[in-house]
């Protein structure tokens, strides 16, 4: 049996699971990858973008060569509602420094991109296949069951996803619940670069982050966006799933009404949209997080619940890159020690507590709740929207400014704008 | 509604493998109607429909594998939620 037994089993060829794997077979373990998928990123999908930092620690320079779309140099944070659209709108020079910057990715390439680099660098891949359980013996993880083989190994990693049922079997994870996550929706529209470059007033390679609050998830918490890809761009809606009923429409409906705002429109005009896609979004932040580590197991990525949504950026890839790091760093001296007691592996508990990873989620801990508020998505929009629209109209003669802006504050409440201002900065 | 969504077209544009010898996913019978309207409003699949006459249908095949139905109903009105056997279900190709 010895010799058939791996020193690491990864479920999962995601970004964490193929950092994992890459990482531990660069350290000359021998590992195997298993992924349902047809290939690395057949079942993945991302809003649009990545943070650079956590990759460029373990690929320095990658985007000389991985599959990235567009260099993030526009800023574009929008508040909505149904006939207006008021944007804050920031742009400048791509940063001098690689770590800093950040790109538009479509995963289904990112990740086969990836995995390619894992199987170089020596890893197994299996795709194609499902994991269907995990072998437990005297409470310590021994390895998996897939398509009715059983695999052993001396520590299985858990990469698999959101949805972790592998994770929730073994009742590490516990099963995500409406108030921890949100949907994401989005089509693929193809645009020609040209078209992508007018449109959003960028160059070849640069392109735009576009987030909006408000009417796009039908006023409650959630949001919708634009990443702008080489030759198409990325047009979504989140919606968070605790209200889904209080919702109005249906979450396609919501996506649909988004690209025909009038805002969105032109933007898209004459795009032939090339794929329509979903995954849920674990937002639940530090209040999500499950039992990490076990004699034999470790968890990862978003199967681990890694994401941060901090209102103006939404991010769960670095994470995931870097929990593989964490994971990969304490699997080696496991590896070296030959224990895979959950004693020692919880080194990548210990290396996640150092790394940003655990320092933003618990910096951010409260913004879940603080976003979770029904005037961020309704009140707000309308707000500025009404004090635009007063101040860029003009028939007869003008009132003063603070006489302007005074009725669209009182609609919203004095104490609710102190309140949630007052919050609002406790919260970042 | 100005502009009702038409999701069938969008998922036409996806790459499939469909299981046809096995469902991922199973509904109760007779589910709640509460609940199912959750999942009328939350696939972006727009998978389970009620027809005009309330006959409510459901069909795997443009399933994208999100879980929402899952989070939602899973303990109510789902009695499986699977992933599907590997090499099946949906292929990204931009993701």
């Amino acid at each position: 049996m010895s010799e058939d037994k791996f020193d690491a089993i990864i479920v999962g060829g995601g970004l964490a699971g193929c950092i994992t794997a890459y990482m531990l077979a660069n350290a000359g373990l021998e590992t195997l990858l298993i992924e349902k998928g047809n290939f690395s990123g057949s079942k993945n999908m991302t809003g649009g973008r990545l943070y650079a930092h956590s990759i460029e620690k373990i690929f320095p320079d990658f985007a000389n060569e991985a599959p990235i779309e567009r260099s993030i140099v526009h800023e574009k944070i929008s508040f909505m509602n149904d006939d207006s659209c008021v944007t804050m709108d920031y742009s400048t020079k791509e940063a001098s420094n690689n770590e800093d910057k950040s790109y538009t990715v479509l995963r289904a390439k990112f990740d086969e991109w990836l995995a390619q680099k894992a199987e170089e660098a020596g890893v197994g891949i299996i795709p194609g296949i499902r994991v269907d359980d995990l072998i437990v013996r005297d409470n310590k993880v021994c390895g998996v069951i897939a398509g009715g083989e059983e695999m052993e190994a001396d520590v299985v990693i858990l990469a698999d996803g959101v949805n972790s049922i592998l994770g929730e079997k073994i009742g590490m994870v516990s099963k995500v619940t409406p108030h921890h996550c949100a949907v994401g929706a989005k089509e693929v529209i193809k645009l020609s670069k040209q078209q992508i470059n007018d449109r959003f007033a960028c160059t070849d390679k640069e392109g735009t982050a576009w987030l909006f609050a408000g009417m796009p998830s039908d006023g409650y918490m959630g949001g919708g966006f634009i990443y702008t890809n080489e030759e198409s761009i990325s047009l979504g809606v989140v919606f968070g799933l605790h209200n889904i009923e209080k919702a109005s429409k249906s979450i396609p409906q919501m996506l649909e009404d988004f690209k025909n705002h009038p805002t969105i429109k032109p933007l898209v005009e004459g795009g032939e949209i090339l794929e329509y896609s979903a995954h849920v979004v674990p937002e639940g932040g530090l209040h999500m997080l499950p039992e990490m580590v076990r004699d034999g197991v470790v968890i990862v990525g978003d199967a681990a619940g890694l994401c941060l949504n901090v209102g103006y950026t939404v991010r769960g890839m670095d994470l995931a890159i870097a929990s593989g790091e964490a994971a990969a760093n304490a699997i080696i001296e496991a590896n070296k020690k030959s224990d895979f007691s959950k004693n020692t592996l919880n080194k990548y508990v210990q290396n996640l507590e150092d790394s940003f990873v655990m320092k933003d989620l618990k910096l951010y801990k409260e913004l879940p709740q603080f976003l979770d508020n029904e005037r961020m998505f309704n009140d707000y929009p309308d707000m500025v929207s009404g004090i635009m629209k007063d101040m860029f109209t003009i028939n007869g003669p003008s009132i003063p400014m603070r006489k302007m802006i005074m009725p669209h504050l009182k609609k919203v409440g004095f104490m609710n704008l102190l309140k949630d201002g007052f919050k609002g900065v406790k919260s970042i | 509604m100005k502009n009702l969504v038409n999701v069938d077209v969008k998922l036409g544009v996806n790459k499939f493998f469909v299981d046809e010898g096995e469902a991922h996913i199973e509904l109760i019978d007779n589910p709640d109607e509460k609940e199912f309207k959750k999942l009328e409003l939350a696939c972006p699949a727009g998978l389970y429909k009620k027809d005009e006459s309330g006959n409510i249908h459901f069909d795997y095949a443009g399933c994208l594998e999100c879980g929402t139905c899952r989070i939602l109903c899973k303990d109510t009105i789902l009695k499986k939620w699977e992933y599907p056997n590997g090499t099946f279900g949906v292929e990204y190709r931009l993701g």
